[in-house]
């Protein structure tokens, strides 16, 4: 937030939720096919600056999780909530899973899509199970 | 290339001192260390000082001045930053640069004030060593990275909850007799598992506390050592760090640390020894699962076979190779600005025969120091040799 209060855009990564939030999700490609999430302005795998948009699979597999018991203060009044870190082949995402931690396990399948937190009314990632 | 002697060390009370600055905490233990060293403050010629929190905790940055003038010594003083590996690293530079012939005495050491903080706000302010944009946004607590890793070991190797809770109760009997630990108290395997869930599969006693503390090394040249007779039988004969990518999402596996395996690979090259050669390690156990990854990536024990290490005994204080007899992260506690280079002082002791655990250890030679930043995406190891004077 600037000091009068307008809140300022982290360039490449509000980007990124922004498309995530209309169903058209990307993640970024080098030119030797290693993906990554922006921004970003070399392959952090191969130091390629030949980067291109690509659309991200619709949906992807629970590489592992968790259910957050004790939370940071900004999402107080979200715990508990389970994470996830969430396979798409080329990239991994993290995020919230709407689920309870009973119902995951690793391998589930689940969309992402941009949600908001009960605390701050903040954006963040969550997966949908499919 | 001279080599690296350990001349001091100070740690101290690792616990609640809220309203105790770091500065302070660090004074105490940078004036123990010199002390142990019998150096002279004016032969000190630079101050390495590690340090993670302190805009947050004290709202002070710039602290490497304060760390020498804390220590009554004038000369060049530079804060490192690497999360909880931070005097890891600091100690790192110190010995590359009295092997570098650039200086004979040296402080590395660290410090960290975090119980002024809330629950809320130390959980808050560790955090930071995750990727903000990706995980802390998610939600992601520094207990909930671990926990994932937790989860994906489990899955990939086995492993129960049980199994961790072991590594709890050898740390906190490890630490019952050491002075400097912040729960001088055992616990049992059933009290673990009862204790509250924090992000499963970890529990409350899976988990390192909120710690002030500080602790600090003396370094000194063998040429300096012995032109001041100095009682320094302690060598740093290697030393080593690895990287890897930020987040976790962006790990190739989570339920293994490579960081640290590089770090220990280029350090055991250094220093010419092997796995095989280590009589004792204290790792970074901020959480008990981080404790096993510690042990598979020094090489210590197989990939997949480091969670049964404290239930078979392997690992406790009478086992084959006892692993943080200091009481490690878990029961010492965990100031984690402070924490590498209280390992390194721990170790010292140990391998001189003066620590309170040294009769666990009476014929070992070889130590090993594991120093972990955020979920390992920063590691540095540091290979200790008791020498002949």
């Amino acid at each position: 937030m600037t000091e009068d209060g307008e809140s300022v855009r982290d360039a490449g990564f509000d980007e990124f939720l922004d498309a995530l939030a209309e169903g058209d999700s990307y993640y970024v490609e080098c030119a030797n096919g290693h993906g990554s999430l922006p921004p970003r302005r070399v392959c952090p795998e191969c130091g390629s600056a030949d980067l291109a948009e690509t659309p991200l699979p619709e949906s992807g597999e629970v590489a592992t999780y968790t259910k957050v018991h004790v939370p940071a203060p900004s999402f107080a009044d979200d715990a508990p909530y389970v994470t996830a870190v969430v396979d798409f082949g080329p990239v991994r995402l993290t995020g919230q899973v709407l689920a309870d931690v009973e119902d995951v396990e690793i391998g589930l399948k689940v969309e992402p899509v941009v949600s908001e937190t009960e605390t701050r009314g903040e954006r963040l990632v969550v997966f949908e199970p499919r | 290339m001279t080599k690296v002697r350990v001349a001091g060390a100070g740690i101290t009370k690792f616990g609640r001192h809220p309203e105790r600055t770091s500065r302070d905490l660090f004074a105490e233990a940078g004036a123990t260390a010199i002390k142990d060293a019998g150096v002279a403050r004016d032969d000190v010629e630079g101050v390495y000082y590690g340090n993670f929190m302190g805009e947050l905790s004290e709202h002070q940055g710039h602290q490497g001045p304060l760390a020498a003038e804390a220590l009554g010594v004038h000369a060049p003083a530079t804060r490192y930053e690497s999360a909880c590996a931070s005097s890891g690293v600091a100690l790192r530079q110190a010995v590359r640069d009295v092997r570098n012939g650039e200086a004979d005495v040296l402080v590395a050491g660290g410090s960290e004030r975090m119980t002024n903080l809330s629950t809320a706000g130390s959980t808050e302010a560790l955090a930071i060593a995750a990727d903000e944009l990706y995980e802390v946004r998610a939600g992601v607590t520094f207990p909930g990275a671990y926990a994932m890793m937790a989860t994906a070991y489990f899955e990939q190797f086995g492993g129960t909850r049980e199994d961790l809770a072991h590594v709890a109760v050898k740390n906190h009997a490890n630490a019952v007799d050491n002075d400097h630990a912040q729960y001088q108290r055992e616990i049992t395997v059933e009290a673990a598992l009862d204790s509250p869930a924090v992000a499963d599969p970890l529990h409350l006693y899976d988990a390192c506390p909120v710690t002030d503390g500080a602790s600090a090394v003396v370094l000194v040249s063998e040429a300096y050592a012995e032109a001041h007779d100095l009682d320094a039988g302690v060598a740093i004969t290697g030393t080593g760090q690895g990287g890897d990518r930020m987040a976790l999402q962006d790990r190739e596996n989570v339920a293994t640390s490579p960081a640290a395996t590089e770090a220990a690979e280029e350090a055991y090259a250094d220093a010419g020894v092997t796995a095989d050669d280590v009589d004792v390690a204290e790792v970074h156990d901020c959480f008990t699962i981080a404790e096993v990854l510690a042990l598979e990536s020094l090489g210590l024990f197989e990939t997949g076979e480091g969670i049964t290490a404290a239930r078979d005994g392997i690992t406790t204080q009478d086992g084959d190779l006892p692993v943080n007899l200091s009481g490690g992260l878990k029961a010492k506690g965990h100031p984690v600005g402070a924490t590498g280079t209280s390992q390194v002082a721990e170790l010292t002791k140990l391998l001189r025969g003066d620590h309170v655990n040294s009769e666990h250890v009476p014929e070992a030679r070889v130590g090993v120091a594991h120093n972990a930043g955020g979920t390992v995406a920063s590691a540095v190891v540091h290979v200790l040799e008791e020498v002949a004077e």
